[in-house]
């Protein structure tokens, strides 16, 4: 059945982008591409551009399908569409893949121009701040000069959040759902076990398992089992398995029997399919990274000084990952500027996940905001 | 803009009440906002840079589509994430009789803003004496509720009010009593349904709710 509120067809487009980026770490990366796609109309004043981040495991396309796949549809189709939320009647929308990724734009699984072998180990650590750089060069490439509103979740939100301080005059709103303006100990913790699942697998070969036409299935399997447990809640978990056993009994060994393992595992060796391990490993360095208040001795209030967007924070009751005490951190950093920023708290019983649910209050929350932002 | 403005006003005779005490372009916080009625109607007459404090979801959705700043969180559970003296005003209207931390809350008013309004429904106006006198817990306009589902737990006359400021070092700068829509000067806590306040810090350096 045809979906009236979706963007329908999606193609997705491609830049190569010539000009050096010198990233945080001190290396330089000559030239590189990115692969993003858009729905709605740039218009005349071009100033309804709206830029969706993507978040760990997500990529460029956001919304619609590709033709003959009917199984394709974006992650975040839910909330963007013409009359969802993030209206692509009113709204010019972008979602990209983020540099280092393994959805289209360069990343270790590229081919390196100068060695014409894929990158591998050799591929540089990318932080928030340089894919907000290289989302700034997809912007000028596009003839945006300023984005309406740039929206993530988590990562996404993180990137949000580093474009109010990197182009404050480029952005008049930003959206930052599910994030913090820094991982805590736990949440690196969580994502260093994951590294440690994949570093150790004996098919990583120090990052350069293309060579060997093998990948590090396990580890990887691994780290995404450990991180869909943080996704969720306790209660969800719970609720959607409980105890439940597949065969009503106990096997007395260590096959699947609990429902929550069949789960688990289903969702490990998915992820293999769809993502690469060097990939998973750059990301989460980037969140462990992620720190704006760093360079002003840990004083958020004072890194947030450039900032003129107006804000929506959004944080949901049960995220243990990103919980709404860390999403209070960035909101009470934004009055001690003077900011104008609204946020909610949204009661859901989904945990970090909750962001890409559809849940009413929070779809509307987003909605009357967007509603509101001038174009 | 204009005519909503006068319509409003005529409307919410208690929002034009907190708007003659409020300078222009002042900054302020509005402690269980509502929908964030005031403060688009202070925003329109007096241009405030304004945010509110609002637990009740459909309140805070009501806010976004008003175009009001508003910030999802229990004023029982005080205002930490607001820094001292960061508000030229504080205001908490009618809501003060249904809050659990009522001394508190004034306590957090007072280190927020440099000054604080207060409104609550008077419940020594003579028509609530009345009832108590002939045994029953007072209904009227002001107080619609029967006292089996009442939201309002800590209701008090125009004195007991003002023995809460005295006891937490608040000085009262100006008070304002009103029935409906007419100010009411002769034996304001026999006539006056609905109490305005504002004060200040009794000492200037805003004390620290920490202890």
């Amino acid at each position: 059945m045809q979906d009236l509120n979706s963007v329908g067809i999606v193609i997705p487009q491609y830049v190569h982008i010539d000009k050096p980026l010198e990233l945080k770490s001190g290396s330089t990366l000559n030239s590189y591409h990115l692969v993003y796609e858009t729905y709605g109309r740039l218009n005349a004043d071009r100033s309804n551009a709206l830029l969706i981040c993507h978040a760990l495991s997500g990529n460029h396309h956001v919304a619609g399908l590709y033709a003959d796949k009917p199984k394709s549809t974006g992650w975040w189709d839910n909330i963007v569409g013409p009359g969802k939320p993030i209206d692509t009647n009113k709204f010019f929308v972008i979602g990209v893949n983020n540099l280092g990724g393994c959805h289209g734009s360069t990343g270790p699984a590229s081919i390196d121009p100068l060695t014409n072998h894929q990158y591998g180990a050799k591929f540089p650590i990318v932080t928030v701040e340089d894919w907000v750089e290289t989302q700034a060069q997809l912007a000028d490439h596009l003839g945006i000069t300023q984005f309406a509103a740039v929206v993530g979740g988590s990562l996404g939100g993180m990137q949000a959040l580093q474009w109010t301080l990197n182009y404050p005059e480029k952005i008049r709103h930003a959206v930052v759902i599910a994030a913090a303006a820094k991982l805590t100990a736990q949440n690196i913790a969580f994502n260093d076990v994951a590294r440690q699942a994949i570093l150790t697998d004996q098919d990583f070969y120090g990052g350069d398992y293309y060579t060997y036409n093998t990948v590090p299935r396990r580890g990887l399997r691994l780290a995404r089992m450990l991180g869909h447990i943080t996704y969720l809640s306790d209660h969800s978990m719970a609720t959607k398995f409980g105890r439940d056993l597949r065969d009503g009994k106990f096997s007395f060994g260590y096959d699947v029997e609990f429902e929550i393992e069949s789960y688990l595992r289903y969702q490990g060796d998915k992820f293999t399919d769809l993502f690469d391990a060097n990939s998973y490993l750059l990301m989460t360095r980037a969140l462990d990274y992620f720190d704006p208040a760093n360079a002003y001795n840990g004083d958020l209030t004072a890194a947030f000084k450039a900032i003129k967007a107006r804000f929506l924070v959004l944080s949901f009751t049960t995220d243990w990952r990103f919980s709404p005490e860390r999403s209070r951190d960035i909101v009470k950093a934004l009055l001690n500027n003077n900011i104008n920023v609204s946020y909610a708290e949204i009661t859901s019983a989904h945990g970090h996940d909750s962001f890409l649910m559809n849940d009413a209050y929070y779809h509307q929350l987003v909605q009357a905001y967007m509603n509101n932002i001038e174009v | 803009m204009v005519t909503l403005t006068s319509s409003t006003a005529a409307q919410r005779p208690d929002f034009a009440a907190i708007a003659n005490w409020i300078k222009p372009n002042s900054k302020i916080l509005d402690l269980g906002c509502g929908d964030g009625a005031l403060l688009k109607y202070l925003q329109q007459k007096h241009r405030i840079f304004g945010f509110g404090v609002e637990i009740d979801d459909a309140n805070v959705l009501g806010c976004l589509r008003n175009g009001i700043n508003v910030i999802q969180s229990d004023l029982e559970s005080g205002l930490s994430g607001f820094a001292d003296n960061s508000f030229d005003y504080v205001i908490l209207s009618q809501t003060l009789q249904a809050m659990k931390h009522t001394e508190r809350i004034i306590r957090e008013m007072l280190r927020v803003g440099r000054e604080g309004i207060v409104s609550f429904p008077n419940f020594g106006h003579w028509k609530n004496r009345l009832q108590v006198i002939q045994g029953h817990m007072p209904v009227s306009d002001a107080l619609p509720y029967h006292w089996y589902d009442t939201p309002n737990i800590h209701l008090c006359t125009l004195g007991d009010f003002e023995n809460l400021c005295k006891q937490c070092d608040a000085k009262i700068l100006e008070r304002r009593v009103m029935k409906q829509d007419r100010p009411i000067r002769f034996l304001p806590n026999l006539r006056g349904k609905l109490a305005f306040y504002r004060f200040e810090r009794q000492n200037k350096s805003p004390k620290s709710t920490q202890d």
